[in-house]
């Protein structure tokens, strides 16, 4: 419990300097959100400094930053320029979406992997195994935005069998109301059956893309984990005291695997999140990576340093998440 | 162990896996194409012909043409060359920064190394592509603004490999034989040490080179760095995505699969490297 509360805390520091970095990123760098205002002609000198004096950006850097923290403690974001919109409300409203689709895709990639890894392990060098390997490299060598667009011409244009890839519902049918934020659960609560069918449709394409591209290292980690596992001292153990092969496949073996595998879901999840954004493009997903993406073409400053501070929060808190994980599958971790 | 590897060693890392001598092969004849590639192509590939746009494949273009009538075999075969030059200076870039910071780091340890290391936690706490993006946003739009994030994202992996390889082999007793000969820190560590950690760094930079490609492409897909109407295969998936779904599949696939093929050769070859010099690694 004490290693828990430690890696918690230890967590802080790395936050804090994910925010220093997220502010630099935006105030040293070349990107001065003043300069936008400087590109329309009806704006004086004058003007501009008006703007750079609201924006508080005519202040030294250290108090700038102080600034900055205080807003951020405050959950304000900034204001993106483009929309008006203050930045957080217009995460708040686009994030289920993001978040509803990546649940998705891992969902899919660690039931497909896992299964994979494992019966790869129990027959190393049988014609599954070598056909596990050759899907898990072609796998992560397709880019996804590539493996995306293919996926739509042959499921949407040729077979017909998939919606049109235009974001997260079929423009004829209306959004259940607003509790979670995620379209199939929202409509398993309106108990709209025609909604959930249709949402989860629509979703198929996306999250099946990004599950193609983490199939590859959970199925590789799955596999060697399993094999060195299955070779252990205390398999053998078990097989000598007669235990049957299931039992000691499911009860024993698969339980000791699946520590490694737990970290390298981890890691896929980080993938998933850079991932997100090509895929969302290629999909008109209406979330935070297409957000954010707009934002770099307009200039748009505050709303691409939320993005980056908001994706940065998440994979420590993910990272979190499985080291407490691990420490709870695995009492050895704790000492 | 020594990073030089042996003939002998090569023969039989090539022979004890096929794999191995395909993933030379593919390296090789994209090279080939690399260099020669903008010499031998049928077309122009900046030329427009609005009478033969949107075409399939056929013998006079082999690829289809793309929606302003340009050949799109001349232009994957001619962007081969940029791809490849992005993602070799970004993996260069960054390998040689990272293992000389890493080196530094691990050989006097110190205030700079929690420093450095602290700093490299928090660059690992951004998912890389996500960061790359911010980066490229904040540097400016441009292709050799690309290559510099793309280098500044790989750094973290390189510090902690040198770090790591440098720390346990300060003490070695070659490091101490050269330092009782009269060397100085600075010697012991370009001459003694590095030379001795390259295996591990060469491994790392050809994985990495795959994921260099497609973290560049992944850039200009979304419209960062390389502009129109220069040949890059991002941008041309990025072109054929409007005409994907009305059929016209061929302006994303080929580019697709020759970004596919690049980043399965250099992953194979990350595979063949680690076989060839450091058969301790292998999995």
């Amino acid at each position: 419990m004490t290693r828990i509360g430690l890696r918690i805390l230890s967590a802080i520091p790395t936050l804090l300097g994910v925010v220093v970095v997220t502010f630099l990123l935006t105030r040293v760098l070349p990107g001065d959100p003043a300069v936008f205002f400087a590109s329309n002609p009806a704006m004086s000198a004058a003007d501009i400094a008006a703007v750079r004096e609201s924006l508080g950006l005519d202040r030294p850097l250290y108090e700038q930053f102080l600034i900055y923290l205080g807003n951020l403690a405050q959950g304000d974001l900034g204001r993106s320029i483009a929309t008006g919109q203050p930045v957080a409300a217009e995460f708040a409203r686009r994030l289920p979406a993001s978040a509803e689709l990546t649940f998705l895709a891992f969902f899919l990639a660690v039931v497909v992997a896992v299964p994979l890894g494992l019966v790869a392990a129990l027959r190393p060098g049988s014609l599954i195994d070598h056909a596990a390997r050759l899907i898990a490299t072609l796998g992560v060598s397709m880019p996804t935005f590539v493996t995306g667009l293919l996926l739509i011409h042959v499921f949407y244009f040729r077979a017909g069998v998939m919606p049109e890839p235009i974001g997260r519902l079929d423009p004829f049918l209306f959004e259940p109301a607003r509790v979670t934020g995620f379209l199939t659960i929202d409509a398993l609560f309106a108990g709209d059956r025609q909604v959930f069918v249709a949402a989860l449709h629509q979703m198929m394409l996306p999250a099946v893309t990004m599950a193609l591209f983490a199939l590859a290292p959970l199925a590789r980690m799955t596999r060697a984990s399993m094999i060195a596992t299955l070779g252990s001292e205390f398999i053998r153990s078990a097989r000598a005291a007669g235990l049957s092969r299931g039992k000691i496949i499911v009860v024993y073996a698969l339980r000791n695997a699946m520590l490694p595998v737990v970290t390298t879901m981890g890691m896929v999840f980080s993938y998933m999140l850079g991932a997100n954004v090509l895929v969302e493009r290629v999909f008109s997903w209406p979330g935070i990576g297409a957000f954010a993406i707009d934002s770099i073409v307009n200039l748009d400053y505050a709303p691409l340093q939320g993005f980056v501070l908001i994706m940065a929060a998440i994979f420590i808190a993910v990272n979190l998440v499985v080291d407490i994980v691990t420490v709870l599958i695995d009492p050895r971790v704790e000492n | 162990m020594t990073a030089r590897a042996q003939p002998g060693r090569i023969r039989r890392a090539l022979r004890g896996n096929p794999l191995n001598l395909i993933a030379l092969g593919l390296l090789g004849l994209i090279c080939v194409i690399a260099v020669l590639g903008p010499s031998l192509v049928p077309h122009d590939p900046l030329a427009t012909d609005t009478a033969v746009a949107l075409q399939p494949p056929s013998a006079q273009h082999w690829f289809g043409t793309d929606q302003l009538g340009r050949d799109l075999f001349s232009r994957v075969v001619v962007a081969t060359r940029l791809d490849l030059l992005i993602a070799l200076g970004a993996v260069a870039l960054s390998m040689v920064a990272g293992s000389v910071l890493g080196a530094i780091i691990g050989y006097w340890g110190g205030v700079l190394d929690a420093v450095v290391s602290r700093l490299v936690d928090v660059l690992m706490a951004f998912p890389l592509f996500v960061l790359a993006m911010a980066l490229v946003a904040a540097l400016g739009n441009s292709v050799i603004n690309v290559v510099y994030a793309t280098a500044i994202v790989n750094l973290p992996f390189y510090i902690r490999l040198a770090r790591s390889e440098i720390r346990p082999r300060r003490a070695l007793g070659y490091a101490e034989a050269a330092r009782a000969g009269g060397s100085g820190n600075w010697r012991i560590l370009s001459r003694h040490l590095i030379p001795n950690i390259a295996a591990p760094l060469v491994i790392q930079g050809s994985v990495n080179l795959g994921w260099a490609v497609l973290n560049a492409a992944g850039l200009s897909f979304l419209g960062l760095g390389v502009r129109p109407p220069t040949p890059e295969w991002g941008i041309m998936v990025a072109e054929g995505a409007r005409f994907i779904a009305s059929g016209q599949w061929w302006i994303v696939t080929f580019p697709g699969l020759a970004l596919m093929l690049a980043v399965f050769t250099f992953n194979l070859l990350g595979d063949a490297l680690r076989d060839i010099l450091d058969p301790r690694l292998r999995t």
